[in-house]
């Protein structure tokens, strides 16, 4: 058994791919109609064949108070890997993305959170 | 208004205003990631929003809502009311 797609729940599936394809870099994998949504994921171009993100409807009535509660109090979606987290969040500041966590050294890593605009935070962290 | 010595008297307290005083305006996750990941103070999520309540009841923090985020920030007022009782003075210091 393997991991090969992970999700975050967004509020506009279009809105979310021109976010993590345009800011943040990803590349999109699959596109799928399902529905009336779409299977939509996307990869790092980094790893293409490695796990993908799935940017998935949060229509269900139980996301969105789940979402706002975990976003009230700071906490992440989903954390993904950057080889130097200041850099990052330099670049991605100056696309205009907010961060609720500027980079913070806790002890093995470094990590900062932004907000994806779909209602979502992200964690993104430097190993040491 | 609690008790400023109360909420003073525990570590993890102190600990958690040091680390707003290094940078102020921190979500709990933050303050979560920081206790953990540098003072290696495992507490539940829970028992640092307790601890955050003391501090907020004892007007040592204050938390502000900007937009869909919940921040929290230092306040030391309460702090000036213990000089004001006993003030600080030169005496018994080395010259």
């Amino acid at each position: 058994m393997k991991i090969y797609v992970t999700s975050v729940f967004v509020d506009d599936q279009q809105k979310a791919l021109d976010f993590y394809t345009e800011m943040l870099g990803f590349t999109k994998k699959h596109d799928i109609p399902v529905g009336g949504a779409r299977w939509l994921t996307v990869v790092s171009p980094e790893d293409p064949e490695g796990t993908e993100l799935l940017l998935e409807p949060d229509g269900h009535p139980a996301v969105g108070p789940y979402k706002k509660a975990l976003v009230a109090d700071g906490i992440p979606a989903t954390s993904f890997q950057v080889t130097d987290v200041q850099a990052e969040y330099e670049r991605l500041r100056g696309l205009g993305v907010t961060f609720t966590q500027e980079p913070m050294e806790a002890g093995p890593v470094t990590t900062a959170v932004f907000d994806d605009t779909c209602g979502n935070l992200i964690q993104i962290v430097t190993p040491a | 208004m609690g008790d400023v010595f109360k909420a003073l008297a525990d570590p993890t307290r102190r600990t958690i205003l040091d680390e707003l005083t290094e940078r102020d305006g921190q979500t709990l996750f933050e303050i979560c990631v920081r206790l953990t990941g540098r003072h290696q103070l495992s507490l539940t999520r829970q028992a640092v929003s307790q601890h955050l309540a003391v501090l907020e009841e004892a007007g040592l923090i204050t938390t502000r809502k900007q937009g869909r985020y919940k921040f929290h920030h230092l306040d030391t007022t309460p702090l000036a009311a213990i000089f004001e009782r006993w003030p600080i003075t030169r005496k018994g210091q080395a010259p």
